[in-house]
């Protein structure tokens, strides 16, 4: 099986990274990288626990190749807080109680995020068809929802 | 599928530097080789072992497949590369109201991140969202094979489950859909089993314009999702909303029409019999609705 040298940026952060072919973006960051903040669900693009940016737009790393982000940029939960500060949605989802176990909160927040950055200002129906490919087992969403309505509030 | 995190297995990434390096190697290597795109649905049947490659091609970088423009003569064209929420957020897409809804209605907004139209269409699955509204506009398929590049109209590609016209070394580039008829309407109607998100259980795609030249007044185009072994075009249906006046008789008799023509399976998502009638509620349904556009 082949090998490849990829160049990416991981949260500002130039990285050279090898990878075989079957490496997904899901296990270079965890296990190369150790940003172990993205987790591993359900590894079929539906869950959505594994979702990073992937210059800028959210998708499932469990689902994209190591070697197909050669030259791009990823931001993951690590990276979504800046000088030492939370991000505004990281902010809200503690206040509201928006997190019970945790698992899906990192792939929450970026879905979150990336969102606020392409609309700042979302329906509650917008909300919720940007959280469809994040599953929660815990909280039953409304204090998701309400963190991400929170969060557009106060930027 | 023993495995709750199965890996991928090992292959080996292509990245050909050329539309002719890529057509040739697809074709030396035919039952090792598949093209891939967005990849969500290729690497979700190769963790389920549904197959495995000896070599996955990566047609992103291949000229002619980032293409995504609106011409007044030709119409939309979408390379192979454009992953649906570009397709979405273009604003020439709002052209073409179909396909949007039924893009929008493909799993999650990341997973249509990386997901294709053109991926949507060369999977050939039965339950595929956009497929319907390719066909339905028409849809002209630009492809490069051993041969050089050439055309295949999406009506009749479809040959079976997962099953296409497509030969080997042939890559989609992109897929063109004409300039649609001025004043037309549509609807996709999903039947999942979540409201948004999920695979679907029925999925009715319609387009209905006014046509002076039939009977009715009205042209329509169906084609029905999961519920035989091709996207389905119940063509009687079609034929009847054309020759008769458009009463809720002539409807109802359309969509018993198009139910009677599909041929469901049972499955996890849903009963043959069940799809049956959903297939009749759904294509009255979204007739009715494209009326109420069309008269609006």
């Amino acid at each position: 099986m082949g090998f490849h040298q990829i160049s990416v940026k991981v949260n500002g952060n130039d990285e050279v990274v090898t990878v075989s072919s079957n490496m997904t973006l899901l296990r270079m960051l965890r296990e190369s990288l150790a940003l172990t903040g993205t987790k591993n669900g359900c590894a079929a693009g539906e869950c959505g626990a594994c979702t990073v940016m992937l210059n800028g737009e959210p998708v499932n790393s469990c689902m994209v190749l190591a070697v197909e982000v050669d030259g791009q940029e990823i931001t993951t939960i690590e990276g979504l807080a800046k000088d030492g500060q939370l991000d505004v949605v990281q902010k809200t989802i503690i206040e509201k109680g928006g997190v019970q176990c945790g698992f899906c909160t990192p792939g929450m927040l970026i879905s979150a995020r990336a969102l606020l950055n392409r609309n700042p200002h979302p329906t509650e129906e917008q909300v919720v068809e940007a959280l469809v490919g994040n599953l929660c087992r815990c909280t039953g969403y409304s204090r998701i929802i309400e963190s991400v309505q929170a969060a557009a509030e106060h930027s | 599928m023993t495995s709750a995190h199965p890996g991928l297995p090992e292959f080996d990434y292509v990245k050909p530097a050329s539309l002719k390096e890529a057509s040739q190697f697809l074709a030396q290597h035919v039952s090792e080789a598949r093209p891939f795109s967005g990849g969500t649905d290729t690497f979700v049947r190769m963790r389920d072992g549904f197959f495995n490659p000896k070599y996955l091609v990566d047609v992103k970088g291949l000229e002619g497949t980032r293409v995504l423009k609106f011409d007044e003569k030709e119409g939309l064209t979408i390379g192979a590369a454009i992953p649906m929420n570009r397709v979405v957020a273009f604003a020439d897409s709002a052209r073409y109201p179909l396909l949007v809804e039924a893009a929008k209605s493909v799993a999650s907004y990341q997973l249509r991140s990386r997901a294709t139209i053109v991926g949507n269409v060369c999977n050939a699955s039965p339950a595929g969202d956009t497929i319907g509204a390719c066909l339905a506009y028409q849809g002209v398929l630009n492809i490069h094979g051993v041969d050089g590049p050439k055309t295949l109209p999406l009506n009749g590609f479809f040959t079976g489950p997962g099953k296409n016209l497509l030969k080997p070394g042939d890559i989609v580039l992109s897929i063109t859909l004409p300039v649609p008829s001025k004043g037309h309407a549509g609807r996709y109607i999903k039947l999942g089993r979540n409201r948004l998100s999920d695979l679907s259980i029925v999925g009715v795609s319609a387009m209905g314009v006014k046509d002076s030249g039939t009977k009715s007044g009205y042209k329509f185009h169906l084609a029905i999702a999961s519920v035989a072994p091709v996207p389905f075009v119940p063509a009687k249906a079609e034929e009847i909303l054309a020759s008769s006046p458009l009463t809720p008789e002539t409807i109802a008799q359309a969509a018993q029409a198009a139910m009677d023509a599909v041929t469901p399976i049972d499955d996890v998502r849903g009963s043959a019999q069940y799809r049956k009638f959903m297939v009749r509620n759904l294509v009255s349904r979204a007739v009715t609705e494209i009326m109420q556009k069309l008269s609006a």
